[in-house]
């Protein structure tokens, strides 16, 4: 997956400013920075719900590009079940359904009978695993994760982050993972981008960028990264 | 459903009226209807009989006879008109959600400016050219209504075309056509149903208006409207003539709309869950908090109490002390906000609020009336919430929002109040303050907004400031901005500060002290240096370990909390926690542990504290996991 000088405009403003980023297949690239940045913008080009002004992506059939949202209780149909939402990208004949959708919902560590359920019945952590389910039935190459644990209570955010770790492991799927969190960020991602302003101002291995920031904006961040006891952020 | 509606008086009238109106429709004509239409030259124009209720018109029929007949003729002509309404309206209105782009931007401006065209003007219009009688009204307020219900549409449709399901379904290639029958008509189908009730009502009034005036029904046929109009001339000498059909116009108009009001409010408040009823149990009380010097909020037993769903806060006790930060973490649910706006007394209706002891700046809360409670918690609190926009007037200049507080409480005079104002602004660092002051919030960026809310709360005479969550929205170098600042202020002003958050991260790096609550509880009380050499209570170094910081192992998966935590209305009679807990025993299911003082100013509730760093304990874990 490959994004090449990537423009995106919302009338005169441009919310992304010729971005060129690199996944590697079975890499987790993660995205930080501010809001109003353009990361969220930059998740919807790359998924196709919003135009590009110019600028490719290449190496992933846009069929092969899934997203997850960051609201779980707005990204799922109230009044559809779970089952029906997850089976709605699985592209398979009927009666094979019911048994890929238990498969998958298994996967993502929830009891298949909750597919008989409705997204009201669920709690915020549950409901983003069955949009990592929906998202992952599609068989992508591809998942932009946008900002998918920030709704999220601590002790659920850990899980869902684990989930991302295993299905990169298991599936080799590119992830692009969007947070402004950057300790959550250093924690998934192999490869580190930040984004200030619509364009990219650092990006590199997670360590070197955690470890060895070059970019001021990058050490300013680093630097505001709330640690527990106070002490100033240690990097390894 | 139908069962809730019968509940209020009046869903229940609503349902009575318009079920009368049905029966009547289908049993009045067979009925009466010999005698409606018998002429009697003997009795014309005559006024209330016994053998006349409402008398009788020009050719000596039986007035209340036609009223009950006259039901079916109105009914089934406003259900047309609403049929036609819905049929042309309803396609119209969901079309741009379908189509997009430029045909769907057409067309929903089309839309826009049809709404803007009056009504019974159109429809008076429509009926005129069409000529008159039953049809042409029909028509004409069918053609009135279209406008109204795809307007409505419209604004349903557009809500839902916006949620993340339908981008998530477009994204999984799901085709339009069942992006509209699965995604959207299903979720504007109940609010829309709702609505046109109501416009049915509205149509009744309308068709009744148009025969009145002429338009509508002709002779031999009528309607109630016609009857109106026929009675009217009559009103002085006779009124019952004329308030016989008028009651009946009323009296259906009321139904409709009562029905659609009470099922519209039914649908809002269906997304809220059923809360379950909690068994009253009384409990020990915890050990009341230990006391500080110079404590500037005192409380103890603070219970909240949601009628139907159980007590959201129990039995929490906090001190404050001058120039001390205090945090409060706890997931959502665990009623750390709860227990800040009853502080504050902000509690929402219909939640009560019980203290045994509620101390603000060595004053008892509890033992004034409501004008002076009110002005101690106006001049010593001050409270900054996650969302500063909900706290600022997004049509009134800053500066203005921020004299208001001096001006109604210390009784500065206007200009002295701007000044304040503006050294307000400039003393939470925000740069150009005369500027600034006379911005309105939405020209601030979020800090900024922040920054401005905490200000509003800035008095000398502020003593405590309530921080609920107040950087959950912010960037993080914003975030810690404002953390700084809130530092400041504390020790600039010798205010203490309650820290409410869900990140221990954000909490230690701004409190002195920590509070842990878990389902409604304080669990745990500690100085937040022992938070990285060793909290006791295994949630708190639970909820520690499954945060992942700037130091936590990568090669490792995160620890997690299995479970999740209990409703109010579903608390075990033991330890809340003991379900998701490693180290729970019987006796931790049995009974609760009570909230205990220990040495070094902590406090804790638990049956089986455990001691040592967090990070230890966590790779121990995975060992026994495996």
């Amino acid at each position: 997956m490959n994004i090449v000088d990537l423009t995106v405009r919302y009338g005169s403003a441009t919310a992304v400013d010729r971005v060129s980023l690199e996944i590697p297949p079975g890499t987790t690239v993660g995205l930080v920075g501010e809001s109003g940045s353009g990361k969220s913008t930059l998740a919807k080009a790359i998924v196709g719900l919003v135009p590009i002004a110019s600028g490719r992506i290449d190496g992933v059939d846009p069929r092969r590009r899934q997203i997850v949202f960051q609201d779980p209780y707005g990204s799922l149909n109230p009044r559809m079940t779970v089952g029906a939402s997850v089976a709605e990208g699985l592209g398979l004949p009927r009666a094979d359904r019911a048994a890929e959708v238990r498969r998958l919902l298994a996967q993502v560590n929830l009891d298949p009978a909750l597919a008989d359920r409705y997204p009201r019945e669920l709690s915020g952590g549950q409901r983003q695993r069955v949009a990592i389910a929906r998202a992952i039935g599609a068989r992508p190459e591809l998942l932009v994760a946008d900002e998918i644990t920030s709704a999220l209570d601590v002790s659920v955010q850990g899980a869902v982050l684990n989930l991302i770790r295993e299905l990169r492991a298991e599936r080799r799927l590119s992830v692009l993972f969007i947070s402004h969190n950057l300790a959550v960020v250093r924690y998934v991602a192999d490869i580190v981008a930040v984004m200030r302003a619509g364009r990219l101002v650092e990006v590199g291995p997670t360590d070197q960028v955690v470890g060895a920031p070059r970019d001021e904006y990058t050490r300013a961040l680093l630097a505001a990264v709330p640690n527990l006891g106070g002490r100033p952020a240690v990097t390894r | 459903m139908m069962r809730r509606i019968l509940r209020s008086p009046a869903g229940l009238a609503g349902v009575v009226l318009v079920t009368a109106l049905i029966v009547l429709a289908v049993v009045a004509p067979p009925i009466w209807g010999d005698r409606a239409a018998r002429i009697d030259a003997a009795e014309i124009l005559q006024g209330h009989s016994p053998g006349h209720p409402l008398g009788t018109d020009s050719v000596g029929r039986d007035i209340f006879a036609r009223v009950l007949v006259a039901t079916r003729p109105s009914l089934v002509l406003a259900f047309l008109a609403t049929l036609i309404g819905v049929v042309v309206g309803v396609p119209l209105g969901a079309l741009p959600a379908v189509l997009g782009g430029r045909a769907g931007r057409f067309l929903a401006s089309t839309v826009n400016t049809l709404v803007a065209v009056p009504g019974l003007l159109l429809a008076m219009f429509t009926s005129v050219v069409l000529g008159l009688g039953a049809r042409g009204a029909v028509i004409g307020i069918g053609v009135a209504t279209a406008p109204v219900l795809a307007r409505l549409t419209l604004t349903l449709t557009s809500s839902v075309v916006g949620s993340d399901y339908v981008a998530a379904a477009r994204v999984l290639r799901v085709p339009r056509g069942r992006i509209l029958t699965r995604h959207i008509l299903p979720n504007v189908a109940e609010p829309l149903i709702l609505n046109i009730t109501m416009i049915m009502g509205s149509a009744l009034l309308g068709l009744a208006g148009l025969s009145f005036l002429g338009l509508g029904t002709q002779p031999p046929s009528y309607d109630w409207g016609r009857m109106l109009s026929e009675g009217l001339g009559r009103a002085y000498v006779n009124p019952e003539v004329a308030l016989g059909p008028a009651a009946a116009i009323m009296l259906a108009g009321i139904a409709f709309n009562l029905l659609g009001e009470r099922l519209a409010r039914l649908a809002a408040r269906e997304t809220a869950p059923a809360g379950r009823a909690a068994s009253a149990v009384e409990e020990p009380a915890a050990d009341p908090a230990p006391e500080g010097t110079g404590d500037i909020l005192e409380l103890d037993g603070l219970s909240v109490t949601f009628p139907g769903a159980g007590s959201a806060v129990r039995d929490v006790s906090l001190r404050v002390s001058s120039g001390e930060v205090v945090g409060v973490v706890g997931e959502s649910g665990s009623g750390k906000s709860l227990t800040a706006q009853a502080i504050g007394g902000l509690v929402p209706y219909p939640g009560t609020v019980r203290t045994t002891r509620h101390r603000l700046d060595d004053r008892d809360l509890d033992t004034l009336d409501r004008a002076e409670r009110r002005r101690l918690l106006g001049t010593t609190l001050a409270m900054v919430f996650q969302d500063p926009m909900a706290s600022l007037n997004p049509a009134l200049r800053v500066g203005t929002q921020l004299a208001e507080v001096p001006r109604v409480h210390a009784g500065l005079s206007r200009t002295a109040a701007r000044r304040r104002a503006i050294d307000l602004l400039g003393r939470v660092r925000i740069s150009d303050p005369a500027r600034r002051a006379r911005q309105r919030p939405h020209e601030f960026s979020g800090g900024m907004r922040q920054r401005a809310t905490i200000a509003m709360g800035l008095m000398d005479s502020t003593r405590l400031l309530i921080a609920d969550e107040p950087t959950t929205a912010l960037d993080v170098t914003v975030q810690r901005q404002i953390l700084d600042l809130i530092g400041e202020v504390s020790a600039d002003n010798g205010a203490g500060v309650l820290f409410i958050s869900h990140d221990v991260a954000v909490v230690s790096q701004i409190c002195d002290r920590v509070v842990v609550m878990y389902a409604g509880r304080v669990v745990e009380e500690l100085p937040v240096g022992d938070l990285t050499s060793g909290p006791a209570h295994p949630y708190t170094r639970a909820l520690l370990a499954s945060l992942p910081d700037m130091n936590t192992d990568r090669d490792r998966p995160l620890a997690t909390i299995p479970g999740r935590p209990p409703g109010p209305g579903e608390l075990p009679t033991g330890c809340a926690f003991a379900p998701r807990c490693a180290y729970a025993t019987d006796t931790c299911h049995e009974e609760r542990p009570s909230l205990e003082n220990l040495p070094g100013g902590r406090r804790l509730a638990c049956w089986h504290p455990r001691s040592g760093p967090v990070g230890a304990e966590h790779v121990h874990d995975e060992e026994d996991g495996r």
